[in-house]
Order: C-alpha cells, then sequence, then structure tokens
C-alpha cells in the first residue's frame, strides 16, 4: 500500500473508512489502557505500606536470663514467640499452630504445647503429637548480638520437615 | 365514605395513585407496572405459585430477613465503631445498656436463620428441579447470592471482636494463604518470581490485601466493617433484583407439573 498523506480534520474532509476504523481502535486501545490502570491503582490501595505490626527483628535480653530446661512465656503476647532452653540450647519457637494459626498454650504441668481451637499438642521441642496439626512448629532466626543480647528475625523461619533444623542459625548454643 | 371519595379526587392522592382502585384485570396489571416497589414481582401469578407446601415460601422468607438484617443492621451502625478500642465494649453495651439493644440479638439470630432459610431454598429448588432450563442462568445467580450470604455471615462474625471473632476468622483467613498464585502458600506462587525475588509473598498476597496486614488487626476490624454493611449488601442488592427480575422473566415462579 503506497504511503497516503493523512487526513486533515478541516470541514469538507473525507473521512475515509480506513481512517474512521483507525481511530475508533486508538480510541478503544487507550479507552482500555486506561481502565486497566484505573483498575490496578484501585486494587493497589488494598495494600498498605505501613502495618501498626511488631517489628520482625528485636532483642530479647541476654542468654542467662533464661533458665535451662523452660519455656519462656514473657514475648508470646508481644512478638507471638516462646524462647524454649534444653540445657545449652536456645530456640524460639513460632507461637502459631501449624494446623490453622491460633495460638497454642503451654501447659507447664503437662510439660507440651496445647492449641485451644482444634486439640493440637506439641512437645517443648515443637514435635507434633495429638490432634490435627500436620507438622512441628516453626523456629525463627536467632543469634546474639553486639551486646550480647539475643536477637531475634522472624522473616527466617525453619521447619523440621524440611531439615531445617540443623541449621546452625537455628538455635543458639551457650558456651 | 364521602371524604374518602373526596380524598382521592385530590390532585395529590391521584398524583402518587395513577390508577383507580384494581377491581378489574387491567387496572390490577397497572397497579403492578406503575408502581416501582411492585414492577419486579409479575403482574400475575399462578395459583400454585402461592402454595406453601411446594414452595415453602424460602426464598420470600430469605428476602424478608434480608429486610430485617438490613433495618436492625443500620440501626447497630448508630451505637458500634469499628475500632479495636471500641468495638467489643460497643457490642457489649448493645447487649446490656443500651436501650432496645436487642437490635444486636435480632440481627445475630436474624443471620443464623438467613443461612438456614437460603439452604433451604436452595434444596427446594433442587428437588423440584426448578434449576432445569430456562432456569438455569437464575440458578446461578442463587449460588452468587448464596456465597455473598455466607460471606456476610463470615465479615459479621469479626466485628464483636472477641476471642472467638478473632480466631475464627484467622482460622477462616488462613485459607487465603492457598489460594493458586495469589496466596504465597498456594500453587504457582514460587513460579512469580523477579529474579531470585518472590513477587508474592506473606507481606503482598492476597491474604495481605483482604486482612490489611500480615495478622488479623485493627485494618482487618475496619476492612470487614465496610465489606459487611456496604459493599456485599449493595453487590447482593443489585443480584437479588436480578434473581427477582429472571424468576419472573424464566416463566414465573416453578410450580407442580
Amino acid at each position: 500500500m503506497a504511503s497516503t498523506t493523512p487526513p486533515t480534520r478541516t470541514a469538507n474532509a473525507q473521512l475515509t473508512r480506513r481512517s474512521f476504523l483507525e481511530s475508533v481502535s486508538t480510541g478503544w486501545f487507550i479507552f482500555t489502557a486506561a481502565c486497566i490502570a484505573g483498575l490496578s491503582a484501585t486494587a493497589r490501595f488494598f495494600f498498605p505500606n505501613d502495618l501498626f505490626e511488631p517489628p520482625t527483628r528485636f532483642k530479647i535480653g541476654l542468654p542467662e536470663n533464661y533458665a535451662p530446661n523452660s519455656v519462656d512465656e514473657n514475648w508470646k503476647a508481644k512478638y507471638r514467640i516462646w524462647v524454649v532452653r534444653d540445657g545449652e540450647k536456645i530456640v524460639i519457637l513460632n507461637a502459631t499452630c501449624t494446623h490453622l494459626g491460633c495460638t497454642p498454650n503451654w501447659l507447664l504441668t503437662e510439660g507440651k504445647f496445647k492449641c485451644p481451637c482444634h486439640g493440637s499438642g506439641f512437645y517443648r521441642d515443637g514435635i507434633n503429637f495429638e490432634g490435627p496439626a500436620p507438622r512441628p512448629l516453626e523456629r525463627f532466626k536467632l543469634s546474639l548480638a553486639a551486646d550480647g543480647q539475643i536477637e531475634v528475625d522472624k522473616s527466617r523461619k525453619y521447619q523440621k520437615e524440611l531439615g531445617q533444623w540443623n541449621d546452625p542459625d537455628s538455635f543458639l548454643k551457650i558456651s | 365514605m364521602a371524604l374518602f371519595k373526596n380524598l382521592t379526587e385530590t390532585q395529590i392522592w391521584k398524583s402518587i395513585f395513577r390508577h383507580k382502585y384494581p377491581d378489574n384485570t387491567r387496572d390490577q396489571a397497572l397497579a403492578v407496572l406503575s408502581n416501582v416497589f411492585l414492577h419486579l414481582h409479575p403482574i400475575k401469578v399462578r395459583k400454585s405459585g402461592v402454595r406453601m407446601s411446594f414452595t415453602w415460601c424460602m426464598g420470600g422468607v430469605t428476602f424478608f430477613l434480608f429486610l430485617v438484617e438490613t433495618i436492625t443492621g443500620i440501626l447497630l451502625m448508630f451505637y458500634f465503631r469499628p475500632v479495636v478500642e471500641y468495638a467489643f465494649n460497643d457490642m457489649k453495651d448493645l447487649r446490656e445498656v443500651t436501650p432496645m439493644g436487642i437490635m444486636r440479638e435480632l440481627h445475630r439470630w436474624g443471620a443464623h436463620l438467613m443461612v438456614i432459610t437460603v439452604w433451604l431454598h436452595m434444596l427446594r429448588v433442587f428437588l423440584t428441579g426448578s434449576y432445569k432450563p430456562p432456569r438455569e442462568f437464575n440458578w446461578n445467580v442463587g449460588v452468587i447470592l448464596l456465597v455473598l450470604t455466607l460471606l456476610l455471615s463470615f465479615t459479621g462474625y469479626l466485628l464483636p471482636w472477641d476471642q472467638l471473632a478473632i480466631w475464627a476468622v484467622t482460622v477462616g483467613t488462613n485459607m487465603a494463604r492457598a489460594t493458586p498464585l495469589l496466596g504465597h502458600e498456594g500453587p504457582g506462587a514460587a513460579l512469580l518470581t523477579l529474579g531470585d525475588i518472590p513477587i508474592i509473598t506473606a507481606g503482598s498476597d492476597v491474604r495481605f490485601g483482604l486482612l490489611g496486614g500480615t495478622v488479623v488487626g485493627p485494618a482487618t476490624l475496619m476492612r470487614f466493617y465496610v465489606l459487611h454493611c456496604v459493599f456485599i449488601p449493595m453487590i447482593a442488592g443489585v443480584l437479588m433484583a436480578v434473581h427477582f427480575w429472571r424468576v419472573r422473566k424464566d416463566g414465573g415462579i416453578s410450580g407442580p407439573l
């Protein structure tokens, strides 16, 4: 097709079928793109940038504060974790049931975690042994900060069924 | 009698009611046609259409309960503040202190009842084969309305902001983690990456958008409140209009063959 001069928009210009279809499809294309852009922007509106939730990295004091063979519940309300010390080894357990996400309770006399929602039970090391929970509780990363305190990082989690509990970042040895 | 006759002759009366007392077929039809509240309803109903043993009136009862929920719900909105600091106490105040606070119990029991009547309505339509052509489209509209009824119940569940509410919604919304592609624990989510960086994470997936955070918190309460009071009822209202209109357009309310 030989190149033609574009039709001018004067009063007596010829509106050809081709130029009409071109402008109509350009119009629809712009309209559709604008609708998609508008809908995407509206969807983005539902994903806030600022959250009023606890930080995922925080310090929980010196290792000596945690008695051997104990489960510490002091951070459960604020950070939703347990600090479990077994001999010289400290781990951070995620206080979220692996069944459907409720918060289990630590039953000291029975020595187990028990979820009030559907009755899942976990040993002190986080291994599930009763109820519908399909896997052990998750552990979080912990390390010793420069000031000697334990620093927890909830953005890194370790699951036993994936063999991640052997990861050196998933526990802390007190020498 | 003369007074009534004079009243019906006034311009005000005539401006509201365009037709005489409908004592003949034509005026009966026109009275329905020219009334915005009646015009969704068919002009004529088959005799079998009012047989309770066939329809159970379950669709009608469900619509009645929706109206009850709307009225009591609007009344509750005058007292209830969907903010973490106030929500639980406002709910308790409605139960124990607010005059006629029984509105809250009406709203609650009406909601339970509406879920039951919706299911019974569906059961009736199934048992009488009323889902078959030409009514198959309306069956689908009805299924969406059933889902919206359940979503209304679910979003309303959170509003008392007690332990039951928080954990029930925590459990319920955890299912959204497993949404294909859009949930961070769902199938296919691992495929959506930017190099090594996952796009769908706990802080960007569909559950995050629903909750307004990574856990059920203050933002979730406000979101569920708006969904419960405005968003879902609005969609349900539009679909109910379609539903009732199609009952009439697809051959009227189903009757015994």
